[in-house]
């Protein structure tokens, strides 16, 4: 449901903290449209605003975070078109944190698919107002009067610039919205166009304020050490050391909170210094001695083997059924079987988490580079024992995000520690903390069993997994995966075959787990992916032609009558099925515009993967070349169904991005545990791509379609890894069935 | 201390081992110059000293005394650096985060090797980490800005 209703400049003044000077729309949308995968209750409202002001200017609240996605500009896009506005008078304006704002979280790649037809009914009914307005000022016909290019021009070539409209406009009554066209899309000015980021200027010239460049006058600079173990405690610590070094103001214990984790702070010991390198260098003395608790027995080598042994060993708790699984193995011809471990991963945006607190006249007030203002906002009036209107949450720009920045821990520790100095506090995480203290992406392992006919076509499919569940941060001791987990693919798979099951084990949590860009597609995807891979070889035919020969006829699916409730990523699957076809219109895309199955030179080889995601459809194909225990990606390549697509040249970028965030975590990405601590602590250690390690060829290409708007952030990662190893394969003949591939090859 | 950043003397009264990036961040306010990792391994801090491009996590205040510093700030206030307006006609930032270093290190690159082979962009660039993945960009970008535009790699 949504509802589009113009509001007083005042209450607008009052929500935004923006004063207008004409015209102010406000567009609601409620209900189940809003549920998402993660985080938003049914119900919620989202608010949206439009205003227009007496000197024209346009400006659009853009009420997502910007990470790198370039949402704040594709949203504004959407209706600034629909409004007939020229885009160089059109602002940019980021929201507050507000309840009236409804859910801002960026996450789940859904900001665009979301808000799209509210967005494109915002900028309609605006237009509509102006055009009355201009009707009304010339006693005109509304049918001789239309917006272009910010004005309303006659018929007989009298023109008024929006600006002279907007006082008149905000008197009118609002158009009724079921009357109002929409555009069609052949019209569009700027939906499907590569529009510009609004901060490409600033982001050139060093002109932005990310988290970390916030600065208030007074404020201190926050270092904290954090407890190197998941619940550890401090012991003791040297307070007056820390205290003579150069700089210091205070050292505060920051005392940690029993699981489950949620969103607190870690136990730590904080410096707070004039600036940052006296905070840094005097946490050197700090000298904290641990009591290291129960989880640093955690060593994360061992564990995955006993999740792999567990999954390859025994029955599980079924999530999804059909047909009789192990009658048709033991039917089969051809049994193949396989176990894929995918270990943690840590996010690492370049920015590490930054805020700032400052509490003052009974308010606080946060700045930080958060994908979620309203947690934050939430999570700090909780802690503070303040009420959530008294906070106030400034979204500054994010340097990446990729799901770290939805967890407002790092505004809280700001926040404790600017309530006991009562000065703003900026609290600054190095690398080394980002990496050692993150909510890393889970590990998982899987076990594959799969029985062929003797023509080579599949006919059962049983697949067991065993993956510490990100519930486990918000209820202590939850170890089994979620129907939306495991909707995740693993519980989705597309495949035409008589006989499946998939089963779940437990697995028990010793870190924080969370969300990161694509969540538990990476490892799933990698298991059901280079599993098809096997079964292709091992039926002989061609991986590309085996794909579709097993997704099989075109089709919407329906997982009810299997025992299994899939999610969808938090939409119907009336608004949003789960298409076949378009599944395997990626694959034949993609492989279309490649010679695909022509004979390469020795050690040489393609590999192919394709998913859905995100309500999205993605193939990639990569090309590999292994020389003297060396692994090169010499090419990658990914076709992207994301249905409408508002910025091509944004989603392009995305991805770019996708393929090189995969491409990391295939080649490099691990983080170990030893005795319940991480053991890689920065890019030393904890690689992430290079220029000199990125394929002279990335190739992107997305399908052409007005089907609705689906993620483009995510959903290109998760088939990257599984297509390398693919290619691997297809190369040497050696299967790799666990990432960072650089455990068997130099990359 | 006496420093020339961006074609101004500065003042500096702070300790001698005072990375230059914080002396910059936290004591000029210049904060186009980003923290990435701290240890000389990302790039995100990236100046030139005497027009050599350093880390300047890695770079104690005291070796930039009596020297010139450019930062991002003091490319061109307008982004009219044939380095800036290659990396807008290519659309090149996401987050924007790594982009201050990208560009501080592919002028240096440029000013050293004006029309740089793709192994030379490739070595030369290693150095600054893009954790969103803009890299294909920063490469096309570099080639048009040396006026090698239009040519495919290899
Ligand atoms: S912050 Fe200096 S190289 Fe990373
Ligand atoms: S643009 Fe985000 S890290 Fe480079």
């Amino acid at each position: 449901m949504s509802t589009i209703c113009k509001i007083s400049r005042r209450r607008f003044l009052a929500l935004t903290g923006v004063s207008a000077s004409g015209m102010v729309l406000m567009g609601s949308v409620t209900g189940s449209a809003l549920a998402g995968v993660l985080d938003t209750p049914q119900g919620s409202t989202l608010n949206l605003f439009v205003s227009v002001n007496a000197d024209g200017v346009v400006e659009i609240i853009a009420h997502r975070s910007e990470m790198g996605t370039g949402i704040r500009t594709s949203l504004p896009q959407i209706v600034a078109d629909e409004m007939e506005a020229d885009w160089s008078r059109v602002k940019v304006i980021q929201g507050l944190a507000n309840a009236d704002y409804g859910s801002q979280n960026t996450d789940g790649s859904r900001s665009v698919r979301d808000f799209y037809q509210i967005m494109r009914q915002m900028g309609a009914a605006a237009r509509a107002s102006l055009e009355l307005a201009a009707a009304n000022r010339w006693s005109a016909s509304i049918s001789d009067v239309a917006a272009s290019n910010h004005q309303i021009i006659h018929r007989d070539g009298r023109r008024l610039d929006f600006g002279e409209l907007a006082a008149d406009a905000a008197e009118l009554p609002l158009p009724d919205m079921a009357q109002l066209p929409l555009k069609e899309s052949k019209d569009f000015r700027y939906i499907g166009k590569d529009i510009p980021i609004v901060d490409l200027q600033d982001m050139c010239t060093g002109n932005t304020t990310y988290g970390i460049d916030v600065r208030i006058p007074g404020m201190l600079f926050a270092s904290i050490e954090r407890t190197p173990v998941l619940q550890g405690k401090v012991i003791s610590f040297d307070k007056d050391a820390a205290l003579k070094a150069p700089g210091v103001v205070d050292v505060i214990k920051i005392k940690g909170q029993p699981l489950p984790s949620m969103f607190h702070a870690l136990e730590g010991v904080a410096v707070l210094a004039t600036d940052s390198y006296s905070a840094l260098k005097a946490r050197e003395q700090l000298n904290i001695s641990w009591d290291r608790g129960t989880h640093a027995t955690h060593n994360s080598n061992v564990y995955l083997e006993e999740l792999a042994a567990k999954v390859s060993a025994g029955p599980g708790k079924v999530a999804r059924e059909r047909g009789d699984t192990d009658a048709a193995l033991g039917k089969a011809t051809k049994i193949v079987e396989a176990t894929y471990l995918a270990p943690y991963l840590a996010h690492a945006s370049m920015e590490p988490p930054v805020a700032t607190a400052h509490l003052h006249d009974g308010i606080c007030e946060i700045w930080a580079c958060t994908q979620t203002p309203q947690k934050t906002q939430q999570t700090v009036a909780a802690t503070l024992g303040m009420d959530e209107k008294a906070v106030t949450v400034h979204v500054t720009l994010l340097g990446g995000g990729f799901g770290r920045k939805s967890k407002p821990d790092f505004s809280v520790e700001a926040a404790l520690l600017a309530r006991e100095t009562g000065r703003p506090v900026q609290v600054t995480w190095t690398r080394e903390d980002d990496i050692r203290h993150d909510y890393f992406h889970s590990c998982s392992a899987q076990y594959y069993k799969g029985g062929l006919d003797e023509r080579g076509e599949l006919i059962a499919w049983l697949a067991r997994e065993a993956t510490p569940p990100i519930l486990s941060i918000f209820q202590a001791g939850a170890n089994m995966q979620d129907d939306a987990s495991l909707s995740q693919s693993f519980g989705s798979i597309p495949f035409a075959v008589a006989n499946l099951r998939l089963e779940s084990h437990e697995a028990d949590a010793h870190v924080r787990i969370g969300w990161m860009r694509s969540v538990f597609n990476i490892p799933y995807v990698f298991g059901i992916g280079s599993f098809m891979d096997e079964l292709a070889h091992a039926a002989g035919k061609d991986p590309r032609d085996f794909w579709l020969e097993t997704i099989g006829a075109d089709r919407e699916l329906e997982f009810d009558e299997e025992g299994f409730r899939f999610t969808n990523y938090g939409r119907s699957l009336a608004d949003f099925p789960y298409a076949t076809r378009r599944l395997k219109g990626v694959i034949t895309q993609l492989t279309d515009t490649l010679p695909w199955g022509e004979a390469l030179p020795e050690g040489q080889g393609w590999g192919l993967c394709a998913a859905r995601s995100f309500l999205s459809y993605v193939a990639v194909a990569t090309r590999v070349e292994v020389k003297d225990g060396r692994l090169r990606v010499m090419e990658m390549h990914c076709m992207m169904d994301a249905g409408t697509v508002v910025n091509p040249d944004r989603v392009h970028a995305q991805m770019e991005g996708a393929m090189i965030f995969g491409l990391s975590l295939a080649l490099m990405g691990e983080i170990e545990f030893k005795e319940g601590e991480p053991v890689q602590s920065n890019f030393h250690d904890y690689p992430v791509a290079r220029l000199n390690q990125v394929p002279p060829m990335v190739k992107t290409h997305i399908v052409a379609s007005d089907a609705p708007a689906s993620g483009v952030g995510e959903p290109g990662v998760p088939p990257v890894a599984p297509s390398i190893a693919n290619a691997i394969f297809a190369a040497t003949g050696q299967r790799i069935r666990e990432f960072p591939f650089n455990k068997v090859f130099s990359v | 201390m006496k420093i020339t950043i961006n074609g101004k003397n500065q003042e500096l009264d702070i300790a001698p081992e005072v990375p230059l990036l914080w002396a910059l961040r936290d004591h000029l306010q210049l904060t186009g110059t980003k923290f990435g990792c701290g240890k000389g391994l990302c790039g995100a801090c990236t100046v030139h000293l005497n027009g050599t491009p350093v880390r300047s996590c890695q770079t104690p205040v005291s070796a930039a005394a009596g020297k010139e510093v450019l930062t991002i700030e003091g490319l061109s206030v307008d982004a009219s650096h044939p380095v800036q307006v290659a990396w807008k006609e290519h659309n090149v930032p996401q987050c924007g985060y790594c982009q201050s270093g990208q560009i501080m290190s592919a002028v240096a690159l440029l000013e050293r090797t004006p029309t740089p082979s793709d192994v030379e962009i490739d070595s030369a660039m290693s150095g600054n980490i893009c954790r969103c993945g803009t890299y294909t960009r920063i490469r096309t970008a570099i080639k048009q800005a040396s006026g090698q535009a239009g040519e495919e790699q290899a």
